[in-house]
Order: C-alpha cells, then structure tokens, then sequence
C-alpha cells in the first residue's frame, strides 16, 4: 500500500514523485526577462542607497539594476560578481527581507521594494549560463595558501587570492565543497545542483585544488598546514551541534536538523526520504524553519516548530515563520523542552511553557506534550575546536578586523569566527576581506 | 578588450563621456566631484564678461515633465550663464586642471558679440590651460534678449563672425555650440565651419514652456505669479537633436565636421546611437541632474560591454557608421514588406494593440472573446504603432515577409529589387519629363 502522510512511523514517499518536485521547486521562481524589465525599472538609483549598506558585501546595487535595465546585463553581474564572488547562491538563499530589501526607499514609502534579490539572480544566471567567468589571474606570486573549509567563506578566501596570483589549497573535510551552500540550505532555494556548478564555476580562475576528505583534528593537523603554506584561513564553520540538556535527548529518532537537511539535499531522489508523520522542530532559526518546512513538503502530516521565546526574539526572519506557516507547520511559541520519552515505537515530547520576566526567561509551570516520530534539533551549531592555541570567544574563533586570529599568520571568517550575522553573505566578505588582508601581509 | 579613451579633435579623455556646460560644471566643487565619479572631461558653465555677473532668479529654476513614476523625462530651466566672478571661474579652472592634466577641461564662453570682448577674455582663458573653448550661442531665455546666446546662434553671419575671432585670439580648439531653435541647422553648422570651427556641439537647449500652473494661470516655474519660456533638455529631446546630428553629419558640406553629441543621453545605448550619427563624443546634463555623477559608470560599463560584443576595440571604429544609412524618405525601398506578428506565449492580454489599431489605424489586429490578439496580415500596414504600445518588449515583432511571397494587404507578390518613389508611377515628376 501506498504511504501517505498519515502513514505511521518514519517512512518515504508520502507524496507521489510528481507533487514532491513541485513542492521542491524554486521558492523565488527565476525572472523573466519582461519580469526583469519591469522589475530593474523601478529602483531609484538613490545616492548612497541604503541598500548597498545593507549588504555585508557591499554590492553596488543601484548600479548593477541600471545596468540590467539598459540591457547589459553581463556588466550587471560583473558588477555583483567583483564584490560577492558567491553572488549566484546569495541571490537565493539571502534573508533579504532583512537586508538590502528591507532598506530599499521603495519598502519605506510603499512596502513593495525592488526585488533585489531576483534581479540579482537574473544577472548572475545570465553570466554563468553563457560559462563566462569575468576575472582574471595575476601572474603567480609563489605564495601558497592553505584554506580550510571550502564553504563560502574558505571559497570566497581562495577566489580573492587566486586573482590576485597565489595558490591555493582548500581542505575540506566531506567528500564536496560548498559548505551549507550544498549541505545545509534548503532544497527548494538552491535547485538543479546549483552549489556544485557554482563552485565548479569558482574554481575555473585556475590556482585553487581542493582535497576532499581532509578535516583538521581527523586526519590533517592545523600546526602542520600552519608550517606548510606562507598563510592559513579557517573557514570551518561550526560542525557540532548544541544539545538540548534535557533527558531523552539521545533517544533514537532524536536528531540534529542539520544532518536532516544534509541528507535530504544529497538524497538521489526526494521519494527516498524518510519523514516522520509527527515532527517536531525544536529551534528558532533559518536551520528551524527550513527542516520544518521542508519536513511538511515531504508530506509529514504534523509538524510543529517549538522555540523557547517570543515571536520577537525569533532569529528566523517574520518572512520566514510566515513561508512555515503558509506551508503549514506549526509554530509554538515560548515552550522549552523539558524531556523527551519513549511512547511505544515513537516519542513524546514534553514542553514547559515560558515567559520573559526582567529579561529572564523563566517557566510559567505549565506544560504539554506532543507526540513525534522524528524530533529534530535545531537550536544551534557550535564550534569543534582542534587548536589548543586560537583564542576562543564566546565559542568562536577571535579575529580582528582583517580577520586575523591571535596566531600572526591565520586567519579565520565564516561560521566559525565571530562578527558576521551566520549567513552565506557575511562569510562571502569575511572571507573577501581575509584574503585582502592576507595578500597585502604576503606581498610586504 | 574595449578601450574608451577619446580623442576628440586633439583633446584626450579617458572615456568620450563629458558634462555639458551647466550648473554641474559650475564650481571647483561639482567639477571635482565628476571627475571623482569618472566623468571623461566636463564643459565648464558659460563666463561671461569680466565685470559684475548676472543674476540669477531666487528660485524656482526648473520645470520638468514627468513620465510614469515620476520618471524625469524633460527639464526645462530659465537659469542663465554664470553667476560667479569671472576670475574667481579662472582660477578654479586652473586649478582644477592641473590636479586632473588626464581629463578635459573645456570654457564655454559668452560675452558681447564685439571683436573687443572676445579679444579680452580669449587670453584669460588661455592662461588658465583648459584643453579648448566651447562658444554659447545657444541660451534661449535671459541672454538672447540682449542679442548674445541664441541671438546669435540662429544668425549664421555672426556665428561665423565670432568664430573666426576666437581663432584669431585663441591657440586651442573652437567648439560652436549650435542652438537647435532655427529651422535649418546645416546653416550655422556650415558657418562655423567656415569661421574655422574645429567642432560644433549639439543641441543646446529647446525653447519651451513646460506646463502651466492652473491655480497661478502662469507657466511654470512660477515666479511671483509670472512665468517665462525656458531651455527645454533631457530624454524628451533626444531625437530632435539626433536628427540635427545626422543632418550635419550627411551633409556633404559638414561631413568631415567633428561634432560632440548632446541632448537626453542618460545610458550607454544613447551615447552609442549619437556617436554612430556623427558624433566623436558626447556630453551629459540632465541625467548628471537627475541622477548624480554615478550615471557615468552605467554609461562607461555599458558601451564597453556592447563593444566587446561587437568587436569594437576603439571609439573610432564606430562613430559616424550609421550616417550612410541615413537617406530621404523619396529613397525608401517601398518594395520592402513587413507584417506584425504577436506572441502569444508573451502576451498578457492587455488589448492596447487592439485599441490603437482598431480606433486609430488599419483594423488589423483581432481580438477574440477571450482576449486572444492576433494580427489580420491582409490589413497589416505594419506601421509598427502596435509594437511600441505594447508594454511588453518584444512581445510584438515584425516580420520580414519574404520576396516572392504574397502580400496578402495588395495581394502583389513581394519583390526583390529596390523600387522607390522616385520611380513609381504615382509620382508625377517621374512623368513630367515625357
């Protein structure tokens, strides 16, 4: 018989193939050239604009939208390209809503504003399309550079340097690059394997290797890449995952919504991925929102979304709850997870609700339980730290301005430095701006 | 890999995109301020004669006619030369220069049309360094009245007069600035010419009236309840000047006239079709006025992008290389046919093509009950007005109908050879030799 979502248990293929991939598709569907017209015809060109302010790596935004409306559109994604190398994938996944568009003139005086984030996809598609990569190489400078990670910031790191004529070897722990762009961003905003092509697109300015299955505290050392190469950027990010400090929370079926994601973005076809008929979300943040999202697309009949505060304190932007709940997850406010028990074959989850008094959340005393196949973690990423010798803050690694760690010749962006905002952009121009700062220390 | 750098009549900047004499050239301040953003080179606003400057109203300056949000589509000024000392101009334009020896600084001047006045200024400019002079015979309001700017633009003896003046006294290039308000521009174009020009530049700006204030009953800008005409520029313009462009430049007596093209360039495609009529570079106003100086990037981007598409490695490839094919209408091939074609994966249904070619032209569009447009070929003129009203470009397209083909409008097979007025049979003078 076939499942359905109201199929017991932790199963696949609740929807049939047909409704998985519509509910997969591109949640900001491409704009048409017409839609891209009309779109790029509505930005003021303001002096100063807010929206290039906004954006972490300061895109020369009213610039790149004239250029798409007078039709040259290639010098539109050069333009997007010189600043934010990742520009394609930042143009899907980035929380606009909360950046550039949210300080467009056009949200203060009609809160309909330029939809900068599709006409950035528009121009940057339009450029990778025709297999143009528009830098170029210095001539070699004989330095070499070991890149940690080759998420956005170690790529955004190894791309700035290779252009300004260095060689660059990126360690990356999994089997693929990209980082969360291939693993941990949700399906329907990075289609068609975008984060392969894009990072195959990267790597064509010559001078960057990648070695895959290399991860430092595994099996390579970071004092010995330190000794190796003239400069060394982290940009690990943060693989362990926080715990929810409550009982039950190694029961099976309790898991961490990155892997979740992780697996769903790598299964071969979505009717093989196993979902619960009753999940529960714990968390509050785009991780949160996009497990349980998509949770719900794979056909979960009840999935809710718990977080421990107010609607306010939500990382998750108000764009975000709402695409969930247009969706159909359910969102709980103010509830902590008390304890996780074993009900038969699948669990219960007990929550106490809270209240904020002075600042302080506390609980109110009163609790409820919800039933769950699959409970998956989302309450943050934490860093897995393999250096004895880098200062920590705050569980990440300390860096100065440029980037630089305590130790004189490594650097660190991304994830797992602070500063940043956890988002692919602010790692673009961490990592950008690391390798600014490294060239200028290499070619003293 | 394109290069933009412009060699105008000797004068090099590093992209053929200046600003034209106006309030954005008036003071150190602005000019340094384009040169900053990019720009190749700025006109500095008019200086007239030493002594006390004119005066400028308190304000308003501008009117303006708005396209669909407020879009800024044709500027109207009634604001006059520079208000500023003249020595106070020369010393920045000095300074200016010598901080920026790459980019081009041209004077435009206006002073009494009497040898004298020339005779005086012409080496106080000089001295200054500036790359050449550009002369202001264009200024509809404010000046003309007092026989200089258009008043002297629109009388060919005394553009060619004062021309040649400025030869006489000044070592550097002449540039004569046409005003567009005459009915035949080859003639002062022709007179400056002879006067020795070694370019002209055009179009100035278009005596106009805006619009009206119906509360005041006076023109606008309204001043105490008064209005005058003024200098009508930006986008709106730009064909009126494109036109006078190609006139001069297909001129057989002006062909080999240098011209600096402007009137509403606002992107990198305006610059390029001046520069293809005729013109070596162009010069920038309005949208500088609208925008800011950051425009210059879209326009440097731009034609660099659409020059590497093409092929073009240098400016010079390309200007002048539509002039050929600027011919009069009694030349047209009438044997050429085309017909209207509709999208219909585009179109959305709106129904103007419908509208305008129902009410106003050929009844050659249909439209079905539920709103499916579709072009009737045997009423198709293909006068192309439903094109231009669909808001959706490219949704509607016309299409070559092939010789040897039925034009089913005549049902007359399309030919191949050229056939024109000047040998149809309708045309009267083709039989007035017989």
């Amino acid at each position: 018989m076939a499942h359905s979502s109201s199929t017991s248990g932790i199963v696949s293929g609740r929807l049939d193939s047909d409704l998985l991939e519509q509910n997969f598709e591109d949640l900001h569907a491409p704009l048409s050239k017409h839609e891209a017209l009309v779109a790029s015809d509505r930005c003021y060109f303001c002096h100063d604009a807010p929206c290039m302010t906004a954006c972490p790596t300061s895109i020369d935004i009213p610039l790149f939208i004239r250029q798409i409306a007078t039709g040259t559109t290639d010098a539109s994604a050069k333009t997007i390209l010189s600043q934010n190398i990742l520009g394609g994938m930042c143009a899907r996944v980035c929380p606009t809503e909360t950046l550039c568009e949210e300080a467009c003139v056009r949200e203060v005086a009609e809160g309909k504003p330029v939809e900068i984030g599709r006409l950035q996809r528009f121009a940057t598609d339009n450029l990778m399309a025709k297999d143009i990569h528009p830098f170029e190489r210095k001539a070699s400078s004989g330095k070499k550079v070991a890149v940690i990670g080759a998420g956005p910031a170690g790529l955004a790191c190894a791309h700035k340097l290779a252009t300004l004529g260095h060689e660059i070897t990126i360690y990356e722990a999994r089997e693929k690059g990209g980082g969360l762009n291939e693993f941990g961003i949700a399906a329907y905003k990075s289609i068609d394997n975008f984060a392969q092509k894009e990072l195959d697109w990267l790597l064509s300015i010559g001078g960057i290797k990648i070695e895959y299955g290399k991860g430092i505290g595994t099996n390579i050392k970071l004092d010995q890449i330190q000794s190796d190469y003239d400069a060394t950027f982290i940009g690990m990010g943060l693989s362990g995952v926080n715990s929810l400090r409550c009982d039950g929370e190694n029961l099976h079926n309790v898991d961490d919504a990155v892997s979740f994601i992780s697996d769903l973005r790598q299964a071969d076809s979505l009717s093989n991925v196993k979902v619960g008929r009753d999940v529960v979300v714990i968390g509050g943040g785009m991780t949160a929102v996009d497990a349980a999202v998509q949770s719900k697309l794979l056909g979960a009949q009840n999935v809710s979304l718990v977080y421990r505060r107010g609607k306010e304190d939500m990382s998750a932007s108000v764009y975000e709850q709402e695409l969930a709940t247009s969706k159909g997850v359910r969102i709980i406010y103010n509830a902590t997870p008390l304890e996780v028990t074993e009900n038969g074959s699948s669990l219960d989850v007990k929550f106490g609700f809270t209240e904020s008094i002075k600042s302080q959340l506390k609980q109110t005393g009163e609790t409820f339980s919800l039933p769950a196949n699959q409970v998956l973690k989302a309450i943050g990423q934490n860093l897995s730290n393999q250096s004895d010798e880098l200062k920590i803050i705050d569980g990440k690694i300390n860096v100065n301005d440029h980037g630089q760690t305590n130790i004189s010749n490594i650097w660190a962006g991304g994830d797992c430095a602070i500063g940043g905002d956890d988002l692919t952009v602010t790692a673009v121009a961490q990592g950008r701006d690391a390798a600014v700062h490294i060239n200028s220390q290499l070619m003293k | 890999m394109a290069d933009l750098t412009s060699n105008f009549i000797g004068i090099k900047s590093p992209n053929p995109f200046w600003l034209a004499s106006a309030p954005p050239t008036d003071k150190e301040y602005n000019v340094r301020r384009a040169f900053e953003a990019g720009w190749g080179g700025v006109v500095w606003k008019t200086l007239g004669s030493e002594g006390p400057p004119i005066v400028n109203v308190n304000g308003p300056r501008y009117g303006v006619v708005h396209g669909a949000d407020r879009r800024v589509l044709g500027l109207n000024n009634i604001e006059l030369i520079t208000d500023r000392d003249l020595f106070k101009n020369l010393d920045e334009i000095k300074r200016v220069k010598k901080d920026y020896p790459d980019r081009a600084i041209i004077v435009s001047i206006m002073v009494p049309c009497e040898e004298d006045a020339w005779k005086t200024i012409l080496p106080l400019v000089e001295e200054t360094g500036a790359d050449g002079i550009e002369l202001n015979f264009g200024c509809p309001h404010g000046m003309a009245e007092r026989g200089m700017g258009s008043a002297v633009g629109q009388v060919p003896e005394y553009v060619e007069m004062v021309t040649g003046w400025c030869k006489k006294y000044y070592s550097k290039p002449v540039i004569v600035k046409l005003t567009p308000n005459i009915s035949d521009i080859r003639k002062p174009a022709a007179a400056a010419q002879a006067g020795g020009a070694d370019a002209v530049s055009l179009i100035n700006t278009i005596s106009s009236i805006i619009s009206v204030d119906l509360d005041v009953m006076a023109p606008n800008p309204t001043i105490d309840g008064k209005g005058t005409h003024g200098g009508y520029c930006g986008p709106a313009v730009k064909p009126i000047a494109m036109n006078m462009v190609a006139e001069i430049a297909r001129n057989p007596e002006t062909a080999n006239l240098p011209i600096s093209g402007i009137g509403g360039i606002t992107s990198w495609r305006d610059a390029a079709e001046y520069m293809v009529l005729g013109c070596g570079n162009v010069q920038v106003c309005t949208a500088a006025m609208t925008y800011g100086f950051k425009i210059v990037q879209e326009m440097i981007s731009g034609l660099s992008q659409w020059m590497d598409e093409k092929g073009y490695e240098s400016t010079e490839e390309f200007v002048r290389q539509a002039v050929p094919n600027v011919t009069d209408w009694q030349y047209l091939n009438l044997n050429y046919v085309s017909k209207a074609s509709i999208n219909q994966d585009d179109c959305i249904s709106c129904g103007r093509c419908y509208a305008a070619c129902e009410d106003t032209s050929h009844q050659a569009i249909s439209m079905t009950s539920d709103r499916k447009f579709s072009v009737i070929d045997a009423e198709c003129v293909a006068c192309n007005l439903c094109v231009e009203v669909c808001p959706v470009e490219n949704c509607i397209t016309m299409v070559q109908q092939e010789p040897g083909v039925i034009d089913p409008r005549t049902n007359k097979v399309v030919e191949e050879k050229h056939g024109d007025w000047t040998s149809h049979p309708n045309n009267p003078s083709v039989f007035a030799a017989e």
